[in-house]
């Protein structure tokens, strides 16, 4: 992959997806441009990609994923590690 | 040179202290509610099996940390074990002339629906949640650290232990599926 500029479909879309993280390298995004211009599929992908990128990052957040334990599960984890202590104290 | 104090474990006070951050810390890598409660909990018990490894130099937490960092691999592992895969649909020709290109069934095709392609709608973002939900749990694991929680590549590729090739063919795969999903889920509904 390093030296061919005639890539495959999987390897186009490969780089396509590191690229919507802006990690592809120079030589990939070259490959990749003139991959599509030549296909049609890969095109419609890459556009698609994209979309998909505008997707993720409007709907998935990641302030939305960080939640406190509720109570009764410390409350019911404390337990479990008092029993834990307790156990290991008796040996 | 500044005279460092030597840190000491508190079992009895690890919950109130730690639990909360250890949890969010798991909760962000693995992505499911009742996982992240069980390796918060093997964390603790190792920590009180393994008291006596402390050596004060690093703060408590740090060291719960480390812990609970073996515990993510372990499961990172378990997951790519042979046993624990689910089937990943394949979209490319994998031999012969046609090697790379595109299997007919996977081709994409145009989503010309465009009002269907607004992004803000509800329905869609659900769609969008139920197929990721559906990605294979080690696919689904990498995509999200690197797509919502937004890591280096770098620090993925060290905390889970594989190559940053590895990386970039799992997201590609998920990327690959998740597209198919919303094709079908959303734009050929």
């Amino acid at each position: 992959m390093q030296k061919k500029i005639m890539i495959t479909c999987d390897e186009a879309t490969y780089i396509s997806d590191k690229n919507q993280y802006g990690e592809a390298s120079l030589s990939e995004r070259i490959k990749l441009k003139i991959h599509l211009l030549l296909c049609k599929h890969c095109h419609v992908y890459s556009i698609q990609n994209n979309y998909i990128t505008k997707l993720l990052g409007k709907h998935l957040d990641k302030a939305n994923s960080t939640l406190p334990l509720n109570e009764n599960d410390k409350k019911d984890l404390e337990k479990k590690l008092r029993d834990q202590i307790k156990d290991i104290s008796l040996d | 040179m500044q005279h460092s104090k030597k840190h000491i474990l508190q079992p009895d006070k690890w919950v109130q202290l730690h639990a909360d951050y250890l949890f969010n810390y798991t909760i962000m890598r693995v992505n499911n509610h009742d996982l992240a409660k069980d390796l918060v909990q093997e964390t603790f018990f190792s920590g009180v099996k393994g008291q006596n490894n402390f050596r004060g130099q690093a703060s408590e937490r740090t060291w719960l940390v480390s812990i609970l960092k073996r515990k993510i691999i372990d499961y990172y592992r378990k997951i790519n074990s042979a046993k624990g895969k689910k089937e990943v649909r394949m979209s490319f020709y994998e031999e012969g002339r046609k090697k790379g290109s595109w299997l007919e069934e996977s081709v994409p095709q145009s989503w010309d629906n465009e009002a269907e392609k607004k992004i803000e709608n509800d329905e869609l973002k659900k769609t969008l949640n139920d197929c990721i939900s559906e990605l294979p749990e080690k696919h689904k694991m990498v995509f999200l650290l690197k797509t919502v929680q937004e890591y280096e590549t770098k620090e993925i590729c060290n905390e889970l232990g594989i190559t940053s090739s590895n990386l970039w063919v799992i997201i590609h795969r998920a990327r690959l599926q998740l597209r198919k999903c919303i094709e079908e889920n959303w734009f050929k509904k």
